[in-house]
């Protein structure tokens, strides 16, 4: 560490050093020499690529894992490069990280927070992983973000929706891309406002657990401030896979829109019943009936098939976009895996070309540098346009995409249409919004571990 | 020894010299050779294997002993992390008050279940049990952690944060789950050669209680109480004609078993201070059977064995990636190379589950005894051949 001097102030300095080394436990397998834990030794750095392989997230998460691998490649030199040709900040050069080369491991989330977090410490504490990345469902990302803060690494967050992740729970060490319930909310109304009119009487089924209450919650305060009426919120068991017995009441309420608070399956399930108990074909209040799907994603959307047919939802990034970023990402996505990524996947993908830049510009792997180099960073040319990573609350700020399941589908993956870019200022709140913990939320000091 | 007789003292011994060397004997490859990635010695899965081991051991006594096939073990386990997380959350980062808290919430709790469910037998107390866990469950994933009253914080998972009271801590003590104020993280890195070692204080401390609760089992495995169980698993109905009240006896069994799946999970939250819902989800319930059953019911080290291989395929096999086949066959020409990806890949990485359920088949068909039976096996395959072999040597050849 230190050259040792034999003068009596030099002994005294290193044996004082040597005793604190000593008392201080050494968390993880950090070595007493390194200044952070996992510091990369060698010519190689390790990041962990935790998301869920196996249960009901698989499909997102395999799709994650494929574009974490192009990021790889891309930093590695190999491939087209992607979006590090059209990426505003031009610290990484294709040759890995901060000249290491990058390798990764991969573990699977299971979308349980104990498995999640068991193969989160095994990435740590056995791979030497300097960061983590990824994961499906907020859950599992509140519970690996506390890990990774409590370990001292960077943990860039994949596909979590809820407010909580960078609300209440938010942390030094965690980093979310993805947008969340509140920005839904905020980009949805308008356009609802606009394409269905003002005096709407909404009817909510939601999904009882955590995330289902934030977005609940969300949509109900936006579309109020719009002047709709909320007619009843319905909390849905999760295991459900049958909702016909919430869909009758909807009607007899006398509510004229279906706002459903599910993911995934669940989503997938109660707009079928939905659509089969025929109400987009009624009239209620004089006006024709229709449904809202806060969340979308391009595998839900495949899911449901024909029964998302001109239902509005709103989406992190869709592989249709037309600026540079998005273009660059699809084309090497496609030619390597001959399908068009998720909007997951691009967040995924972003995440590590985020982490390894702002190495870069910090200029070493610890975690507090790399944490100040994305703290307040603008940066465009990752497909989701201009966006700011607020320094207050470690979360993204750019345009949310309102979106429409396609009427006329030209091809298999064609199965959602942009309606509406919502500006960035739209869905910009204060860092201390009750929604996200108010004013006793806080990030805490950045720990870098050892 | 331990008022053990010689062979359980001896089965004793070995599981002692195992537990206090398997930072060694799971870490047999050097860390930067190619085999690492079988390395199993870090902290993390080591404390999963010794308290599953332990939620395994429990279980083992009811279902080995009595027979009684709970389906809903895992919600004991999970009440005992939640109890351990709000000790930590009111009171103070020890373990102690929060293990002996846990295994105290547990032990009401499954008086509780295991007072109705032990009404019925066979399937319907099976069906029973795991209604209860499922009930559980939802009740912790969603209908209590509603705003309003907030016991189990739902999907999220109950956690300590800076704004909990903790009454008892103050300055100085580690702001984690720590003994006395020795953290339970703290690890120490021996390296050797290549080779790296950790010894990590959670897991040792975790070990201890492995084997406390494997001493036990033997006790009542070898008791007189231990003989009633295994009576009444081989003929109930006989029991309760000569004149005897069964079930205090399987509620007695119930409830230490409860007990012991909540000393894992106290433990377990103690490693981590953190308890999810999904602790108490049907699957966790399924695979305390399936370890049970893989390592051999009715014995003594199967269920420990069982919980080892399930943790070690779950954390290990389930890292195995495409990129890392890729490595191991780089030697192969190209062709060859993918075609051996190809093959592999379906059993490794996301297929971890596949691959263990086809061990699982195999043990059942040929091994219905489970990996003890296999070790039995192979044992006597030895010695029937240095049985055979004496012979030979004593026998005379006849001179050609």
């Amino acid at each position: 560490m230190t050259k040792s001097n034999f003068t009596r102030r030099g002994v005294l300095k290193t044996g004082a050093g040597a005793s604190a080394g000593l008392a201080m436990p050494m968390f993880f397998t950090a070595s007493s020499a390194a200044a952070y834990t996992n510091e990369p030794k060698g010519g190689t750095v390790t990041l962990g690529f935790n998301v869920p392989q196996t249960g009901p997230y698989a499909d997102e998460g395999n799709d994650e894992l494929l574009a974490q691998q192009l990021a790889v490649e891309h930093l590695n030199g190999e491939g087209d490069g992607g979006c590090l040709n059209t990426f505003t900040s031009k610290a990484l050069k294709g040759n890995g990280i901060l000249g290491k080369k990058v390798t990764f491991v991969s573990g699977d989330t299971q979308t349980k927070s104990d498995a999640a977090r068991a193969s989160a410490k095994s990435m740590i504490e056995k791979d030497g992983a300097i960061m983590v990345n990824g994961g499906s469902s907020s859950g599992v990302a509140v519970a690996v973000q506390g890990l990774c803060q409590d370990a001292g690494i960077i943990f860039m967050v994949g596909l979590s929706h809820s407010n909580d992740t960078t609300g209440k729970d938010r942390k030094a060490n965690g980093f979310r891309h993805f947008f969340n319930a509140y920005q839904s909310g905020a980009a949805l109304a308008p356009v609802l406002a606009k394409e269905m009119g003002a005096d709407r009487r909404a009817y909510h089924l939601t999904a009882d657990y955590t995330w289902g209450w934030t977005q609940e919650e969300s949509i109900v305060a936006s579309t109020e401030a719009m002047g709709w009426e909320t007619v009843n919120t319905v909390k849905t068991p999760l295991a459900s896979t049958d909702f016909s017995s919430y869909i009758a009441p909807v009607i007899n309420a006398g509510a004229d829109v279906l706002v459903l608070n599910h993911y995934g399956g669940n989503m997938v399930n109660s707009l079928t019943n939905a659509v089969q108990f025929g109400l987009l074909d009624k009239v209620v209040n004089g006006k024709d009936f229709q449904i809202v799907v806060p969340l979308y994603s391009e595998l839900m959307a495949a899911g449901a098939g024909e029964n998302i047919k001109g239902v509005l939802g709103s989406m992190n990034w869709n592989w249709q976009l037309q600026d540079e970023g998005t273009k660059a990402f699809v084309k090497s996505f496609g030619e390597k895996y001959g399908k068009p990524p998720s909007n997951s996947a691009q967040t995924c993908y972003a995440q590590v070309l985020l982490y390894a830049d702002a190495c870069e510009r910090a200029g070493t792997f610890n975690p507090c540098g790399v944490a100040e180099a994305l703290e307040g960073f603008e940066f465009d040319g990752l497909g989701n346009g201009k966006t700011l990573y607020r320094a207050e609350d470690h979360q993204c700020f750019k345009d949310v995409l309102v979106v429409r399941g396609t009427q006329n589908p030209t091809n298999q993956y064609d199965t959602l249409e942009i309606v509406e870019v919502t500006p960035v200022e739209q869905v910009t709140y204060a860092p201390n919004h009750p929604m996200f913990g108010g004013d006793e939320a806080s990030l805490g000091t950045c720990n870098p571990g050892a | 020894m331990f008022g053990l007789n010689k062979k359980d003292g001896t089965l004793f011994l070995i599981v002692i010299a195992m537990t206090l060397l398997a930072p060694f004997i799971f870490n047999p490859f050097p860390t930067d050779s190619a085999m690492a990635q079988f390395n199993a010695g870090y902290p993390d899965l080591l404390q999963r294997f010794v308290i599953f081991g332990i939620f395994a051991i429990g279980f083992n006594i009811l279902f080995g002993l009595t027979g009684y096939l709970s389906f809903g073990h895992a919600a004991f386990l999970g009440v005992g992390s939640y109890a351990a997380v709000w000790i930590f959350k009111l009171f103070t980062y020890n373990v102690v008050p929060a293990i002996i808290f846990a295994v105290i919430v547990a032990a009401i709790f499954s008086v509780l279940i295991g007072f109705i469910s032990l009404r019925r037998s066979g399937i319907y107390f099976s069906i029973l049990t795991l209604a209860f866990a499922q009930m559980s469950f939802a009740l912790a994933y969603s209908v209590l952690s509603n705003p309003r009253f907030n016991l189990t914080n739902g999907e999220t998972g109950l956690q300590v944060y800076d704004a909990d009271p903790q009454m008892f801590h103050h300055e100085g003590l580690p702001g984690m789950p720590h003994l006395f104020g020795l953290p339970m993280r703290a690890t120490h890195e021996m390296t050797l050669g290549g080779w790296a070692f950790n010894f990590n204080v959670g897991y040792y401390f975790s070990g201890l209680f492995m084997l406390l609760a494997f001493y036990l089992a033997i006790r009542i495995f070898r008791s007189p109480f231990g003989m009633m169980l295994r009576a009444i698993k081989s003929n109930n109905t006989r029991m309760t004609y000569t004149g005897l009240n069964a079930k205090p006896y399987t509620l007695a069994a119930f409830v230490v078993s409860g007990m012991y799946a909540g000393l894992a999970g106290g433990l377990l939250a103690a490693m981590d201070p953190l308890a999810g819902a999904e602790r108490m989800f049907w699957t966790a319930s399924g695979e305390v059977v399936l370890m049970t059953i893989l390592g051999g019911a009715g014995t003594l080290i199967g269920p420990v064995l069982g919980a080892g291989l399930i943790k070690y395929m779950e954390n290990i096999v389930s890292k195995i990636n495409d990129n890392v086949l890729h490595q191991w066959f780089s030697f192969m020409p190209d062709g060859l190379e993918d075609v051996m990806v190809t093959l592999i890949h379906p059993f490794v990485g996301k297929g971890w589950n596949l691959t263990l359920g086809m061990i699982f088949v195999l043990v059942v068909i040929f091994l219905p005894g489970g990996l003890v039976e296999g070790g039995q096996r192979i044992a006597r395959l030895f010695r029937g051949k240095k049985a055979r072999e004496a012979e030979k040597s004593t026998q005379s050849n006849p001179a050609e």
